[in-house]
């Protein structure tokens, strides 16, 4: 027997590129995709990057396509609209070696700024979109797409949620196999898009769709399951297990190509029902088309376009009743919250006690918007705060902006960051930008970027310094400052604000998640010299609570040993001792 | 047995992921079809966190619903109460000794509720385990995960053998031995 292993939907979509002969993949970091170029990268055959950011990665592995090669891109649903701009165009050129895209969809907003469905982008793009049900299919899926992107000439996208990407089943492991590349050939009519070229594969790509319309509803990815025969139901992806939990008894027409649909297997299948039903998170996208096509269907009138679905949901929509036992209990909310010893607190403790508002950015410190540190205003996309910030000062003028600056992490800083400064410096901006330089892509789990001096793979690389790349230019001033020096911090802000040209402050210290960032110390308090004035508990520190009778309290196994609170106490109650 | 839902609970950095991988195994290693599903991203750093793992002939749906979990699991007392909902009618909490305030409770917007285990005990069957005094008994604060799967273990069955053997296949070389001291601990040897 094959060999079968336990894996997590990610791990085995990279176990899928392997065993399909992908030799390139590119990739940024976005939960929930991260995992698939970490799995990945552990095999040595594939060669695999971390790029600045999705465009890059889509252009990266257009060029493995083109060479000849198979090749990858990796990311979630937002990095598929950084990325949009290359993959309408790669529609039309189309593939040479086989070229897959998988976007993760993130229904529920585990870790995301919104909810929006790739298949819609897919639509537009006219990109077909397979979609597995759990790791074993995510891994075979992902072989067809090749097979399918070489055989229709096109881009294939993988779409995924993050119920798939990051839940684990059973896998069954096979062999690499790797097609010999394709030979590559000049062909400006189908790698050059200028208008004589492009206006002649936009003929391509409808006639592409065309075909593969017609042939999907024989895939091998669809199947029909008979149940009693009573009721009809139309389902993909994450959706099909919550469907078979729930209706053990209907009758399952699973889709595996989501773009285009299977129009003919679809018909055939609701022709023995009144009406289907059909089960999809997110958008109606399978509904709207089958009721254009005159079938009579329900599916949002019964469920909401928000959030992950769940058998108990589909069995109180359908039967009336779902399995609820006991009721739920009152208790406080526990949201996610800045790790102890994380520097972004530091900046973060100085701009509330400076009463700054910050344009803010996708990262950890998005927390910086919630009490008690409380000092993030606006969080739109990756890169977003800095040209947020531009915004300001250009609609409300200097004095305005005298109490506000834009914070950005390193990593999303070299994603798209990096251009909304340019503009800051080319429009004559006065605002200051901070850079909170934790030397990592810290909310995805830590991944190396272009200025940490490795690869994915962890070879060494140039580090790009950010200093010298914002002098470069042509930022008028750039200071560094460590971000746990508070003092030097307080003075430099103020300044920066208050003055009159463009300042970058890049405060540095490494993510306290990062191996070996423990201090040397841990921090006590006294509860003698404790007057239970709070201030320490205004930083958020998770290792900081109060006792019964008011006095803090400092969790030692949690201390990260970082010092902070020693700067909030001014009756000397907490000291550094060593661990 | 027709299938098991287990619940995984904790504050995020407690270690849920490893030990429902751990559960996971081991029933993949005694036969059944698994299915786990856990948390990643922002949901991670120091929030309430959940993972849950199936294991049976067959398993459809990567997660536990309300009112289907056969064990909850939790590495935290305020986290045991906010899932025990989850429980089926005689299901099981596993508990580790433990109370962490979240913010809510440190700026004041919450109280961290009195008397949960009593208030667990009135639904449901508990058992209550003092994780962290054994793991420092055994000299590492870290191996508390360990300590509250071995007792976990014993609701959820498969022989001491099984569990062991994918522990040391699991957990990192230099602390198999620790690791498997502190799940016999749990499992009451």
């Amino acid at each position: 027997m094959s060999e079968q292993r336990i894996m997590l939907g990610n791990e085995a979509i990279a176990r899928g590129a392997f065993e399909a002969g992908v030799k390139v993949s590119s990739a940024y970091p976005g939960t929930p995709s991260t995992e698939i170029s970490e799995f990945l990268s552990k095999y040595e055959e594939v060669y695999t990057e971390w790029a600045p950011n999705e465009k890059v990665a889509v252009e990266v592995a257009i060029g493995a396509s083109f060479s000849g090669a198979r090749s990858l891109a990796c990311m979630k649903h937002v990095g598929l609209n950084v990325a949009s701009d290359p993959l309408y165009t790669f529609s039309y050129t189309g593939v040479n070696g086989g070229a897959v895209l998988v976007v993760a969809d993130d229904p529920g907003l585990a870790s995301s700024q919104n909810e929006q469905d790739t298949r819609m982008i897919a639509r537009s793009a006219h990109v077909p979109v397979l979609e597995p049900s759990d790791s074993n299919e995510a891994k075979e899926f992902i072989k067809f797409a090749y097979e399918l992107s070489e055989k229709y000439d096109t881009p294939v996208i993988l779409r995924t949620t993050t119920k798939l990407s990051h839940s684990q089943g059973i896998v069954t492991l096979s062999d690499r196999v790797v097609p010999e590349d394709k030979v590559y050939n000049r062909d400006v009519k189908k790698y050059v898009m200028m208008p004589g070229s492009a206006i002649g594969r936009h003929l391509v790509v409808e006639d592409r769709e065309n075909r593969l319309s017609n042939d999907c509803s024989d895939f091998s990815i669809n199947r029909v399951e008979e149940g009693s025969g009573k009721l009809g139901v139309i389902t993909s992806g994450i959706c099909y297990q919550y469907v078979k939990e729930a209706l053990p008894n209907a009758d399952v027409l699973k889709i595996g190509i989501v773009n285009p649909l299977p129009r003919r297997l679809i018909e055939e299948f609701s022709k023995k029902y009144d009406e289907v039903l059909i089960v999809e998170e997110l958008e109606p996208v399978i509904e709207e088309q089958i009721k254009s096509w005159g079938i009579k269907a329900k599916g949002k009138e019964l469920f909401t376009k928000q959030g992950e679905y769940s058998a108990n949901m589909i069995k109180k929509a359908i039967l009336g009743f779902d399995d609820e036992v006991f009721s739920k209990e009152q208790v406080p909310a526990r949201p996610p919250i800045l790790c102890p010893g994380c520097p972004h607190r530091s900046v973060f403790s100085v701009l509330n006690k400076l009463k700054i508002h910050a344009a803010g950015d996708i990262g950890c410190y998005t927390l910086g918007a919630v009490a008690p540190l409380s000092v993030i205003d606006t969080t739109v996309c990756m890169g977003a705060s800095i040209s947020v910030l531009h915004g300001i000062e250009k609609s409300k003028g200097k004095d305005f902006i005298k109490n506000w600056v834009a914070v950005i992490g390193d990593s999303t800083f070299l994603h798209t960051g990096v251009n909304s400064l340019i503009n800051m410096v080319y429009n004559k901006s006065t605002a200051t930008v901070i850079v909170l330089d934790n030397r990592t892509t810290g909310m995805t789990g830590h991944q190396d970027h272009a200025a940490t001096g490795k690869t994915l793979k962890g070879e060494d690389t140039y580090a790009i310094d950010l200093k010298e790349l914002c002098t470069a230019i042509g930022v008028p001033n750039v200071l560094e400052v460590n971000a746990f020096d508070v003092s030097t911090l307080e003075k430099t802000i103020k300044e920066s604000v208050n003055g009159d040209v463009l300042t970058v402050i890049i405060a540095k210290a490494p993510c306290a998640l990062l191996k070996g960032q423990k201090f040397p110390y841990k921090c006590v308090s006294d509860p003698e010299k404790c007057k239970k004035c709070g201030m320490c508990l205004k930083i958020g520190c998770p290792a900081i609570t109060k006792a019964k009778d008011g006095t803090i309290v400092i969790d030692g196994t949690s201390c990260n040993g970082c010092g902070l609170c020693l700067n909030y106490c001014k009756f000397g109650a907490i000291e550094k001792v060593e661990r | 047995m027709k299938e098991m839902n287990i619940m995984v609970v904790g504050v995020g950095g407690q270690g849920t992921l490893l030990t429902s991988r751990i559960i996971g195994k081991t029933a993949l290693s005694c036969g059944f079809d698994v299915k786990l599903s856990e948390v990643h991203g922002m949901a991670q750093r120091g929030g309430s966190v959940v993972t849950f793992v199936r294991f049976g002939e067959k398993v459809r749906e990567p997660v536990v619903e309300e009112g289907n979990a056969d064990i909850l699991i939790s590495f935290e007392q305020l986290e045991a109460l906010r899932y025990s909902h989850f429980l089926k009618k005689g299901g099981k909490i596993i508990v580790n000794d433990c109370k962490i305030e979240p913010m809510t409770v440190v700026t004041g917007a919450a109280e961290y509720p009195e008397n949960i285990i009593e208030t667990l005990k009135e639904k449901h069957d508990v058992t209550v385990i003092d994780g962290i005094s054994a793991a420092k008994e055994l000299g590492n604060p870290k191996v508390l995960n360990s300590v509250v799967l071995g007792a976990a273990a014993r609701k959820i069955g498969f022989t001491k053998e099984e569990w062991i053997s994918v522990i040391e296949k699991t957990v990192p070389v230099k602390t198999v031995d620790i690791n498997v001291k502190a799940f016999l601990k749990g499992y009451g040897e």
